[in-house]
């Protein structure tokens, strides 16, 4: 099960060397995303998630909220 | 939609996922750093003037107003200790009875905006709303600084 968490454990995560995911379409990821994190879509997931991501690391995925 | 990535990933073999599920707005409303097009340019943040002076609820009208004259100001933001927003004097609130304390002579509630907001949709909300200042805050209510109507357009402008 996916843990949820917030801004500070992202921060400390990050820190650490998690994978830092945006899931949102390509323009609203070229306007703006988090530093360093990859682009990949939620319909590209199960496409490309396996070439994109260490799967020996965390990842926190993201988007614009809860919804 | 991260919820339903997260669970995919599990899925698909990855053991440690995460959902940070405030996601980008909150990231962006605390005023943290950005990357992508939209990063080049300046925001509600980068103008919001942070030298605005601040006072508390139960000083008088008439110090404040000395204070703040003082240091060439006619806009003065109320916070607490831990500079949450109550409220907002502008020129006209100024001007009233100096024996008043700050709370029966302030704007209650004002409008506040978020750092990461596009100067040029800030410029349409102050302009429609005829707001000269308005503070700009972070998600947990904090103050950043007063944003002015007139170094918006001026940021704009230079921007171009």
């Amino acid at each position: 099960m996916p843990t949820e968490i917030h801004r500070e454990e992202v921060r400390t995560l990050v820190a650490a060397g998690a994978q830092l995911v945006e899931v949102l379409p390509s323009p609203e990821y070229e306007e703006d995303h988090l530093p360093g994190a990859i682009h990949l879509p939620l319909k590209k997931i199960d496409s490309e998630a396996g070439n994109v991501l260490d799967r020996s690391r965390p990842v926190i995925v993201y988007c614009w909220d809860t919804a | 939609m991260s919820p339903r990535a997260a669970w995919r990933l599990e899925t698909l073999g990855f053991g440690d996922v995460y959902d940070y599920v405030d996601g980008k707005n909150d990231w962006m409303a605390a005023g943290l750093p950005t990357e992508g097009t939209n990063a080049e340019h300046p925001r509600a943040g980068d103008v919001a003037r942070k030298d605005v002076p601040t006072c508390g609820l139960k000083e008088k009208l008439g110090d404040v107003k000395a204070r703040v004259r003082a240091q060439g100001w006619d806009a003065v933001v109320v916070v607490n200790d831990q500079r949450v927003v109550f409220g907002l004097l502008r020129s006209k609130e100024l001007e009233k009875d100096p024996e008043l304390l700050i709370e029966q002579a302030m704007r209650p509630a004002p409008s506040t905006f978020r750092t990461f907001v596009a100067l040029h949709e800030m410029l349409h909300k102050m302009v429609g709303h005829k707001l000269e200042s308005s503070p700009v805050t972070t998600s947990d209510g904090r103050l950043v600084g007063l944003l002015l109507q007139t170094d918006v357009a001026a940021a704009l402008e230079k921007d171009k």
